[in-house]
């Protein structure tokens, strides 16, 4: 937490290793194949959603599963304004757009708990998808919009910076006074707000926050998918997949969601693309339950319960040699 | 003084009165006990003080200031605080900044989370938490639990702490120590509104005690007149 004292070997972990990481992915458009640029694209888009998911979601157990409703507002952004003005603006105004929607609909809907607002945030998806059809379809006399085409390495350094600000605001929430006020009010709400916690607040003003990001991906991946219609903007799909892609890769640790959304689209794409095609759905939902039942804090947990090992085992056999001299 | 003042409280839940015109005050440095039988709505006015509830009708004061209506955060900041009947910590969060939470976000003024990490360590040590401090609340015993929720209201510099039934759940020794802690606490200056069973406690340190029985108050005095009163009696013997 913030209240540790600063330890150099660590922030070489924490900044480090990360920093290294992400300009070896930088490099990718200059060494690998279109095919590998356009793959990376999507697994940063998942990333993105995985992650802003997790900073509202994954702290207070709020199970938010508006997000496709964020991107579609993103997507809708980029279909508007993406011939009029430079792109980084649409972004800037998809990311925008969604904290406000998300803001409106959180003072809303964050008084309801549990199931109720997981199904009403499942409600806003499908309410925004009939809304905008029936607005395009009666009104414009269109069924879908045309999007400006951006280059397949615009697109991936777009969302690698998206990537970036996502993990940093993600960690600086976490590491602050407002991330143990988040997980407070995900363990005990009712004490939380007796203790001070001004807790309608903080949820509003997190679950907006989450929604910047979703809405600024919508921005980029609209411009690569160059026809969108309110089917496409408002998928469920991008509600459900980051909320099983951070339970699978654990939540306890922000890379958590990070190695979850790429193994799980990882094995997605072999899966689909591969000759077990047939038998997709069969293995994806055994992978799930078994990662649910095995796993319960996710890869992360499994990881972080390995390295546990480790440490004991070195630390007892220092104890040992210590003893020896 | 008067810190506390209550005027004709009352709250139904649906049909049912559970806290009906109770007048009621709390002077600044005592400790005040409230008893009665289970289910005669001790714990609906503590939440109705602390703003969980808001009275249907009726005024409460904290220091001259009206407070019914309040959201719960804002009641804190003012400098009121309360523990639970039913322990309510963050049991995956350290101990400490289960503590913690309550001197970054409930004090009057905010402090830096340095500041308030020092002062959650200190609260520790003087409601007698003795095992380490970073240890994941969730693990801890009752007593520790208990000990935790009193340090975080403590955290919030409180002028004022409710505690609902402190006592409960816990050894004869641990008994004696919550009897301790709760004098201690009234030393450093902070007044002490309390509901408790364990009546050898409250007779012993409180030094006056209000009686409720079906969300109506039949009593109010010293302990001495409480133990002396027919009609608490009654309530608690039968007839």
């Amino acid at each position: 937490m913030v209240f540790s004292k600063i330890n150099w070997k660590k922030v070489a972990i924490t900044w480090g290793i990360p920093l290294v990481a992400v300009i070896l992915v930088g490099f990718l458009p200059q060494y690998g194949s279109a095919y590998w640029v356009t793959r990376v694209s999507y697994f940063l888009m998942y990333i993105i959603l995985a992650v802003a998911w997790t900073i509202f979601s994954g702290t207070t157990g709020y199970i938010s599963l508006a997000s496709a409703a964020f991107f579609g507002v993103g997507i809708y952004a980029a279909a508007l304004l993406g011939e009029s003005m430079p792109l980084i603006f649409v972004v800037l105004i998809g990311g925008a757009a969604s904290f406000v929607l998300a803001f409106i609909f959180g003072a809303i809907t964050l008084r309801l708990r549990g199931i109720y607002f997981a199904m009403f945030t499942f409600g806003l998806v499908l309410l925004f998808k009939e809304l905008i059809y029936y607005y395009e379809i009666n009104i414009e006399g269109l069924r879908g919009r045309f999007v400006v085409l951006q280059s397949n390495e615009t697109i991936f350094y777009y969302l690698l910076g998206i990537f970036v600000v996502t993990m940093i605001v993600a960690y600086l929430i976490r590491r602050s006074k407002f991330g143990l006020a988040l997980q407070s009010i995900g363990q005990n709400e009712e004490a939380a707000a007796h203790t001070g916690v001004n807790v309608t607040m903080v949820k509003i003003l997190t679950f907006a926050i989450s929604a910047i990001f979703m809405g600024a991906a919508g921005v980029i991946m609209a411009t690569k998918w160059t026809y969108v219609d309110p089917g496409v903007a408002f998928n469920l799909m991008i509600s459900f997949t980051p909320v099983l892609m951070a339970i699978f890769g654990g939540m306890g640790n922000i890379y958590g969601p990070v190695i979850g959304a790429v193994l799980f689209a990882y094995i997605q794409e072999v899966l689909t693309t591969g000759e077990l095609q047939k038998y997709y759905m069969l293995i994806f939902g055994a992978v799930l339950i078994g990662a649910i039942v095995f796993m319960p804090n996710g890869l992360i947990g499994v990881i972080q319960k390995l390295v546990g090992l480790v440490r004991k085992w070195r630390k007892g056999g220092s104890v040992a040699q210590n003893a020896n001299t | 003084m008067r810190i506390l003042e209550g005027e004709k409280v009352t709250k139904y839940f649906g049909g049912l009165a559970a806290v009906s015109n109770v007048d009621f005050h709390v002077d600044e440095g005592e400790i005040f006990g409230l008893i009665g039988p289970n289910g005669a709505g001790k714990t609906t006015l503590f939440n109705l003080i602390s703003g969980a509830f808001t009275p249907k009708s009726g005024i409460i004061k904290f220091k001259d200031k009206k407070i019914s209506g309040l959201s719960p955060y804002k009641i804190c900041r003012m400098g009121m605080a309360r523990t639970f009947q039913e322990v309510k910590i963050f049991p995956a969060v350290p101990a400490i900044e289960n503590v913690a939470l309550g001197a970054l976000f409930g004090t009057p003024k905010p402090m830096s989370p340095a500041k308030a990490t020092k002062e959650a360590g200190e609260l520790l040590d003087f409601v007698g938490f003795s095992v380490p401090k970073t240890i994941p609340a969730g693990g801890l015993t009752m007593a520790n639990q208990k000990r935790v929720e009193v340090a975080r209201a403590l955290a919030t510099q409180a002028d004022m702490v409710l505690l609902d039934e402190l006592m409960a759940g816990l050894t004869p020794t641990e008994t004696a120590e919550a009897m301790e802690l709760v004098s201690k606490i009234r030393d450093r200056g902070i007044t002490v509104f309390m509901i408790e069973h364990v009546m050898k406690a409250i007779m012993g340190i409180c030094d006056r005690i209000m009686v409720l029985h079906h969300g109506v108050k039949i009593a109010e005095g010293t302990p001495k007149e409480i133990a002396a009163s027919k009609k608490v009696i009654e309530i608690y013997l039968g007839e």
